[in-house]
Order: structure tokens, then sequence, then C-alpha cells
């Protein structure tokens, strides 16, 4: 009965871990099987058929004519494919566009890495803005001016989108913070602010900025409909960044600001070292969706008549000397959207997966 | 070093301090003990102004305690804190959660700020976990960090609110050795626990409270051979077991 271990169990590495196998995966169990089945039929009955549409019968050169009574157009894209990128800009200045697109994209993928996180990198952002608009509008440095209500396509869905972000994530957790705020004024503004944009739906927000921004604003002070419409924007995206932080602020227990306040920290080190860093680690992931559908958001300022890449697109489709391939030319829009919104959701993911603190990762 | 007089403290009509008179001569080590919500928590909060007191006066040297953002965060640089459950910062390394204060309150160099980290990560036996996270380490690990996180200070006073009431009892050993060692280097310490051969050993003076009052205060040797108050001997008799 009685048993004294005499020589010590060996430590060794871990075995080989079976991979699940990637069929067995599929089909397992009567439910999926039958799931599988049916997916398979359905995509062998459409893949066939899209493929005689979008390749055997697609027209890749040629002008209108050649797309009638053919499958995809696609000859049709590749000559709308500057408007609908760059929208009614002057062709002649179109480089200038091409330009921003080319300056804001590699100042996105400059900052993706963390190591990049500084404040150079936000120096190189005001920067890279300042060089968009003036590039954008013109009438400075011998470049022609072009009005705001010329611009389009790429350019003013990345602008409209980085101008959400930059100006909403800062707004966003002051209303956070204000809505937490001990002080019932600034609890109240917050509250009230987040709630009605929250309940008012973007399209309509939209419209009264732009209807309405006339009425409101001072006599002598205009607003072209960008600006209004980055206004509506901002303040709908800081009041859904403000919920999600608030729920992030929720989340770090209330010992960590007091041993904070323990070590002698002033209100706004706890607040920006201890309290936000947390706060924002645990509301990564309902932040990336608030993102995501931000960026898809500025796709609503067709309502208000901005030529962003949606619109430009429909606006393409309208041209009497071809076709109106709209499956075509929405696919392609999707497509665009798709790879910035799922690029951004898979690195949201690689961020957290990454982020340390808070619990450890198995 | 700390003056208490006439302190009273209510959570809404709960009188949870009542008239409490205390002085605490520079290095003198206090163990404070009592059964659960008898406001052990609360007086050692009061002292560095993470409660307010309603009623009396607290003095840390000249220093008034009262709810004034300045004074609180003086106050709180001479006073150091170590909590029950840790709350050490989970996003940031040891080493940063040690160097964090002394770079923002004492505006020490990063450089500066992370060779006494170091140091004190030494003293508390953990200088090789520097660059692990809060939540990599054991919990007797985190106490020991957060004890020296609070040292960083270089704090006149120390206060311990139950520090190894979370562990598990073999970590519990690890935690006390620092606090004695700490105990025999001059530092004044105000001690929350239960830990009665700790309290045996380091205390000059042991402070029983009960239902919010100091109700015997005494040597270790009077306390333990003689308790004189009923509620203490009552206490007494039920820590035994
Ligand atoms: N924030 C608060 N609001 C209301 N009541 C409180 C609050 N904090 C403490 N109390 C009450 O005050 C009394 C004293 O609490 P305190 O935490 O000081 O007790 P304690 O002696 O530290 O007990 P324990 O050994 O359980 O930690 C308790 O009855 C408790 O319920
Ligand atoms: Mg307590």
């Amino acid at each position: 009965m009685r048993y004294v271990r005499t020589a010590p169990e060996p430590v060794r590495p871990a075995p080989p871990r079976p991979k699940r196998p990637a069929l067995r995966s599929i089909v397992s169990g009567g439910a999926n099987l039958l799931t599988t089945a049916i997916i398979v039929l359905f995509a062998i009955r459409a893949v066939p058929h899209l493929l005689s549409w979008a390749v055997t019968h697609g027209v890749w050169n040629g002008d209108g004519d050649a797309c009638r009574d053919a499958g995809a157009c696609w000859a049709f894209l590749r000559a709308k494919m500057p408007f609908i990128l760059f929208g009614i800009y002057p062709e002649a200045e179109r480089w200038r566009p091409i330009l921003v697109v080319l300056i804001l994209g590699a100042a996105t993928l400059w900052s993706l890495p963390r190591a990049h996180w500084t404040r150079a990198t936000l120096g190189l952002w005001g920067v890279a803005i300042v060089a968009s608009l003036l590039l954008m509008a013109g009438g400075r440095l011998g470049l022609s001016p072009v009005p705001t209500s010329a611009w389009g396509g790429l350019p003013i869905t990345m602008l409209l989108t980085i101008f959400s972000l930059a100006l909403g994530f800062p707004l966003g957790i002051v209303l956070a913070l204000a809505r937490r705020s001990d002080m019932p004024v600034y609890r109240w503004t917050a509250t009230a602010l987040i709630e009605v944009m929250r309940a008012m739906p973007l399209v309509t927000l939209l419209f009264v900025a732009s209807v309405m921004a006339p009425l409101l604003l001072p006599a002598g002070v205009t607003a072209d409909n960008l600006t209004r419409a980055l206004v509506a924007f901002v303040l709908s995206s800081s009041a859904y960044i403000a919920e999600v932080v608030r729920g992030g602020l929720q989340g770090v227990p209330p010992g960590q600001q007091e041993s904070a306040r323990a070590l002698g920290l002033g209100r706004s080190t706890v607040l920006l070292s201890i309290i936000l860093p947390q706060a924002i680690r645990k509301a990564l992931a309902p932040l990336t969706s608030t993102v995501v559908v931000i960026i898809k958001n500025s796709s609503l300022v067709l309502v208000v008549g901005l030529f962003d890449l949606l619109s430009a697109g429909r606006v393409s489709l309208n041209d009497p000397a071809w076709p109106t391939p709209y499956a075509e030319t929405y696919l392609v829009i999707a497509l665009i959207y798709f790879v910035i919104c799922y690029g951004f959701a898979r690195y949201a993911l690689h961020l957290e997966r990454t982020t340390q603190g808070g619990e450890r990762r198995p | 070093m700390i003056h208490m007089a006439g302190v009273g403290k209510w959570y809404g009509d709960y009188h949870a301090l009542r008239n409490v008179s205390l002085d605490v001569a520079r290095g003198e080590r206090i163990v404070i003990c009592g059964p659960s919500g008898s406001g052990k928590s609360t007086l050692i909060r009061c002292i560095n102004g993470l409660e307010t007191h309603d009623e009396g006066v607290i003095r840390i040297g000249e220093d008034e305690v009262r709810p004034d953002r300045r004074v609180l965060q003086r106050i709180r640089a001479r006073v150091g804190m170590v909590f029950q459950d840790f709350n050490l910062f989970p996003h940031l390394t040891i080493l940063e959660n040690c160097a964090l204060a002394p770079m923002k309150v004492r505006g020490l160099a990063r450089d500066a700020a992370e060779a006494l980290a170091r140091e004190l990560l030494e003293r508390v036996r953990i200088a090789d976990q520097a660059d692990k996270y809060p939540a990599q380490l054991s919990g007797g690990q985190q106490q020991r960090t957060a004890i020296a996180r609070a040292l960083a200070m270089q704090p006149e006073i120390i206060l311990f609110d139950e520090p190894t009431s979370a562990l598990d009892a073999e970590m519990v050993k690890e935690v006390l050795d620092i606090m004695k060692a700490l105990a025999t280097e001059g530092i004044t310490m105000l001690c929350v626990t239960h830990e009665m051969g700790f309290a045996r050993e380091v205390a000059d003076r042991i402070i029983f409270m009960d239902a919010g009052q100091i109700v015997e205060t005494g040597s270790p040797h009077d306390f333990f051979t003689a308790p004189c108050h009923e509620r203490t001997r009552a206490f007494l008799s039920r820590l035994l077991y």
C-alpha cells in the first residue's frame, strides 16, 4: 500500500500534438455533413455559371459596344477605374490625388508595427495630413485650386476615415471620461451627446449637418459640404468610441486607481499611464468592430452628394456609351472595402494576440 | 511621525471609525488586528487619504491630511502602501511597475529610476523576473513586487493592508520574510495582519480594533500573555484555532 518515490520522474519535451485533420473538421457529424453537402452542391451549380460570366464571356478589352450581350464587362472598369478611384477631380491634376493616396497609405503602413508608435510617428501623421489637404485643395505652391466639391473617390474615403478616427478617438475618450465624471454637468452633457448621436441614424445626421448647418452657423461663416459631413462623422464616431471605451474603463478594477494614487501619482498620470491603457486593451475587440463600421460608414456621404468611392462608382455607371455593369462595379468596390476592412480586422486580431499585460495568454 | 486625534469616519450612516486617536513615532513598527469589519482598512486608508475622514485631525509629520490634491500627493509620496490583492499594473513589466512612480513623481530619469527599481527587486529577491508581466508571477512574487514598488518612492512610512491574506500558505513566508527584513531597517511600519507570529516577532506595539474603535494597545508580550479587554481575549482565543 505504501508508496515512496525513489527516482525523480524525468522532465521531457511535450509530445507532438495530433493535428485535427481538415477533412474531419469539415465532415464530422450528420448535421455538418448535410451543410457541407448543400454548400458543395450550390458551389457545383454556381461556380461554372460564375466562371462563364466572369471569364469565358467576360470582356476585357474594347469599348461599350463590345460589352453588349456579353458576360462581365471588365473593360468598363478598366476605362472607368481612374474615375471611380479619383472622382471628378480634374484629369490634368490627377497625379495629386494619386500622391495623396500613396502618402496616406504609406503613413498607415508605417504606423502598423508597435515599435513605430512614437511621438515621431504622430508628427509624421500631422505632416502627411497637412500635405494631403494641401495637395488636394491646391491654391498654394503653384498648385491650381480645386474646390472640395470636385474631390472624390478613394482620397475622400481615406480622408473621411482618417479624420473620423483621428478626431473621433480623442473626443470619444473625453466623452467616456466625462460620462463617468463626478461632476453632474459633465456627466449629463456627455450622456446627452452620446445618446443623441447613437439614436440618430448617420444618414439623418448627415442630412442635418448639410441642410441645417447654414442655419446654425453664425453669419459670414460657411462650411463646405465636406466639412459638414466630416463634423457629422466625427461626432457619430466619437459617440460609438466613447461607449466602447466606457465599457473598457468599467473593466479596470478600482484597485488600480487606488494603488496608483497611493504611489503619489498625479491625476493625469493615473489616467494616461494606468487607467486608459488598460481600458483600451480591454476594449480592443469591440473597438475593432467599431472602427470597421466607421470605415464602411464613410460610404454614406453619397447621400449628401460627395464623391467617395461608392458614389463615384455609381456616377460612372451613368455613361450612355456603356451598358450598365452594376455587378462588376459594385464587386470591385466591395473588394476594395473588403481588403481595407479585412486587413484592419486581421491587424487588430494580431494586436490583441500580442498584447501583453492583462491576462496571461495561453 | 503620524498623529491622529479624534478621527471619525462614516460610510453613509455607518460609523466606521469612532474617535480614533493614535500617535506613531518615527521607526515604530505597529501591527493592527481585529475582527473583520472592525475598521482596520479604513483606519490605514485614512492615513494616506485614500478615504477622507469626517472628523478629527491626521498629521504626517508637519503635513495635515486633508482633501487637497497637492497635499495628498505630497503625503502619498512619503507614505507607501501595500494592498491585500497586490494591485500591480498588469500592462507594465515588473521593472516598469517599480520605476513608474520614481519617474513621474520624483522626476528621476529613466535610467536612474530603473537602476533604483532593479536594486529594490534585488532586495525582495525577484530581480530575475524584472522583465515579466505581473500575470506571469506567483502571488508571493507579485506581493514582493508590490513592496518593491512602494519602496521605490523611498517612503518614510509604509502601510500594509493584510499583505498575506490573498496568498497560499506556502507563499506567506516569503512575503513575511521580506517584511521582517524591512522592519529592521528603521522605516515606520503600520501593518494590518492576522499573522500573530509576525506580530510577536516584529511589532513594537499591537493595536486591537473592534467596531471602529481602538480597544486595546500594548506590547506584543502584554497583548498575547495578558490581554485586558474581553473582546481582545475573545478574538485571541478564536485566532488560536
Ligand atoms: N466604501 C464603503 N462603503 C460602505 N461601507 C464600507 C465601505 N468600506 C468599508 N465599509 C464598512 O466599514 C466597516 C469597516 O470596514 P473595513 O474595511 O475598514 O474593515 P476591516 O477591519 O478592514 O475588515 P477586513 O478584515 O474584513 O478587511 C465595515 O463594516 C464595512 O462594511
Ligand atoms: Mg480590511
